[in-house]
């Protein structure tokens, strides 16, 4: 395996070359999405220039050649997180979409009155609303385990919580917001000591490595492609075969049906049975190309690199004076949220990206988690493994110049 | 002076800024001119509230003529938000339904006035819009 230099890395994405506002581009914001390396721009070039036909229909070779190209990928995905079966890998629309995909399907034909949901203070909006709604229609209970003040979930309340009532466990692998690094192998063993299932969103960590879902021995694992380098409009929903086999399908239409009279349908097998409809075929085949691109990278060192920068950015911010770190958990991702004393997030942030730096500001789509911590939002440089010591550099001066015209 | 002679005018005090760095350097110092608006005002109905930024706005009409107060928790928003109270407030109702919002555009801010920002700016000027068109039942 090549030793992983971040320089040559860089080369591989032709945006990080690009300048923004005069200024060479400074991308912290890989927690909402990463950038493509040119092998998977080139994949989607090549589907449309020379295999474009609908998949799972035609016996014509383009079609033929779509179908195994995308089939190749889900594969490549199932190795990727090390799932059993191949059919256990759903490509959905992204992670909202599985998330969904499984409140709805799941939710509906296992929750009843009183039954209990169990989510954490760190979620998404994604993990929240889409319970919240199957909740209220099913007349079950939705529990929130709390956040402590270093931003990691507090167990003990967890196991308070647990009982025979419990069904479902929604939680986040790592947290957008915070970087938190949960412990999910843990949280599950414990639920399925209930006989509860566990749904874990991985949206943010498959970008820093990939998930095992059969060592976590997660029920359901969702994730989006775009965020590991991949093309946007394509998720992926992993769930053990049984479990999916059990629950009707989500949504009706193409693809997903063996037979249909006006009398009667019956159902597709797994996974064109969760597939109903025409997917997102360009970005499922690219998939292939982003999974053969990150397996091979060298991620011992990658992760060696994303915690030197987490460790570096950590120590300069501090120095700033009236920075605080929001989320300090001890096990973090390389993902860093703050706000300064008397300095709103998104003056901080118009004014950085006025310097060519992109940081996210605001909510982070995690409201509840705001409250918790008494703030409004956050502004929040979150790196990949392309970020570098000297973009650390650049932000911190950056910023020191923008405080230093707020205050 | 109209509505439109307040836009030109501004305009014309942007034209001086050599960089982008002036010009926020101006924007800021708007923002922290603007009288603040009353605690009292700044309750939740008159909150407009936006993804990134929250902004308080309220109207007052005398002798026929809108008066805002506005205020927002961020720094670079109030000081739009001061330009364009500057621009819209002691007009009649009428004047400021039927005014168009020029000159955001050709001092370069427009960034801020797209829907993407969600800074509560273009839910402002819709408001602004809205309580001209309440009061011109009034007039």
């Amino acid at each position: 395996m090549k030793k992983f230099n971040v320089n040559d890395i860089r080369k591989d994405f032709p945006i990080l070359s690009r300048e923004v506002n005069g200024k060479p581009l400074v991308y912290l914001d890989n927690g909402a999405t990463s950038q493509k390396p040119q092998v998977v721009i080139d994949a989607i070039n090549s589907y449309y220039s020379h295999d474009n036909a609908n998949i799972h229909r035609g016996v014509h070779t383009l079609s033929q050649v779509a179908t195994t190209a995308y089939e190749e990928a889900r594969k490549k995905i199932q190795h990727w997180i090390n799932a059993e079966l191949s059919e256990e890998v759903l490509f959905t629309k992204g992670t909202t979409d599985g998330v969904n995909i499984i409140s709805n399907a799941w939710g509906r034909f296992h929750l009843q009155k009183g039954d209990e949901v169990i989510i954490t203070e760190m979620e998404h909006h994604s993990n929240i609303v889409p319970w919240q709604m199957i909740c209220d229609e099913r007349q079950a209970k939705l529990k929130v385990i709390p956040v402590n003040d270093a931003g990691e979930l507090q167990m003990k309340e967890y196991k308070k919580m647990l009982s025979e009532k419990t069904k479902m466990v929604a939680l986040v692998h790592i947290s957008n917001t915070l970087g938190t690094i949960n412990p999910v192998k843990e949280i599950i063993k414990l639920a399925h000591e209930v006989g509860a299932k566990v749904l874990v969103d991985g949206a943010q960590q498959v970008a820093h490595a990939a998930p095992n879902v059969r060592d976590l021995d997660a029920d359901f694992y969702v994730f989006g492609l775009h965020k590991m380098f991949g093309p946007t409009g394509v998720g992926v929903l992993y769930g053990k075969k049984e479990l999916l086999d059990e629950i009707p399908p989500y949504q009706g239409g193409g693809d997903m049906i063996k037979t249909v009279t006006f009398e009667k349908t019956t159902y597709n097998e797994l996974p064109h049975k969760f597939e109903a409809g025409t997917p997102n075929i360009s970005a499922g085949i690219a998939t292939a190309a982003a999974v053969d691109y990150i397996t091979s990278l060298n991620w011992d060192e990658i992760h060696v690199h994303e915690q030197e920068l987490l460790n570096y950015a950590t120590a300069e911010l501090k120095k700033i004076k009236g920075l605080k770190i929001i989320g300090e958990a001890r096990e973090k991702a390389s993902v860093i949220s703050f706000i300064v004393e008397g300095v709103h997030a998104y003056d901080l942030g118009v004014i950085v990206d006025k310097m060519g730096i992109a940081v996210r500001t605001g909510h982070h789509c995690t409201q509840p988690l705001m409250n918790r911590f008494g703030i409004q939002g956050t502004i929040r440089a979150s790196f990949a493994f392309y970020n570098t010591k000297e973009e650390v550099d650049v932000l911190i001066a950056a910023l020191n110049r923008a405080i230093k015209m707020l205050v | 002076m109209t509505i439109n002679e307040r836009q030109d005018e501004v305009i014309e005090e942007f034209e001086m800024f050599e960089d982008w760095m002036d010009k926020y350097e101006y924007l800021i110092s708007l923002g922290k001119e603007l009288p603040l608006t009353e605690e009292a005002k700044k309750i939740e109905e008159n909150i407009i509230k936006g993804c990134q930024s929250r902004v308080w706005l309220a109207a007052d009409m005398n002798d026929s003529k809108i008066q805002f107060t506005a205020d927002s928790d961020a720094i670079i928003t109030k000081g739009i938000i001061s330009l364009m109270i500057r621009v819209l407030t002691d007009s009649s109702p009428k004047e400021i339904m039927e005014s168009e919002l020029y000159f955001i555009d050709k001092v370069g801010l427009k960034e801020h006035l797209s829907p993407t920002r969600s800074n509560g700016l273009v839910s402002m000027v819709k408001q602004m819009k809205m309580y001209a068109i309440a009061y011109s039942s009034k007039v």
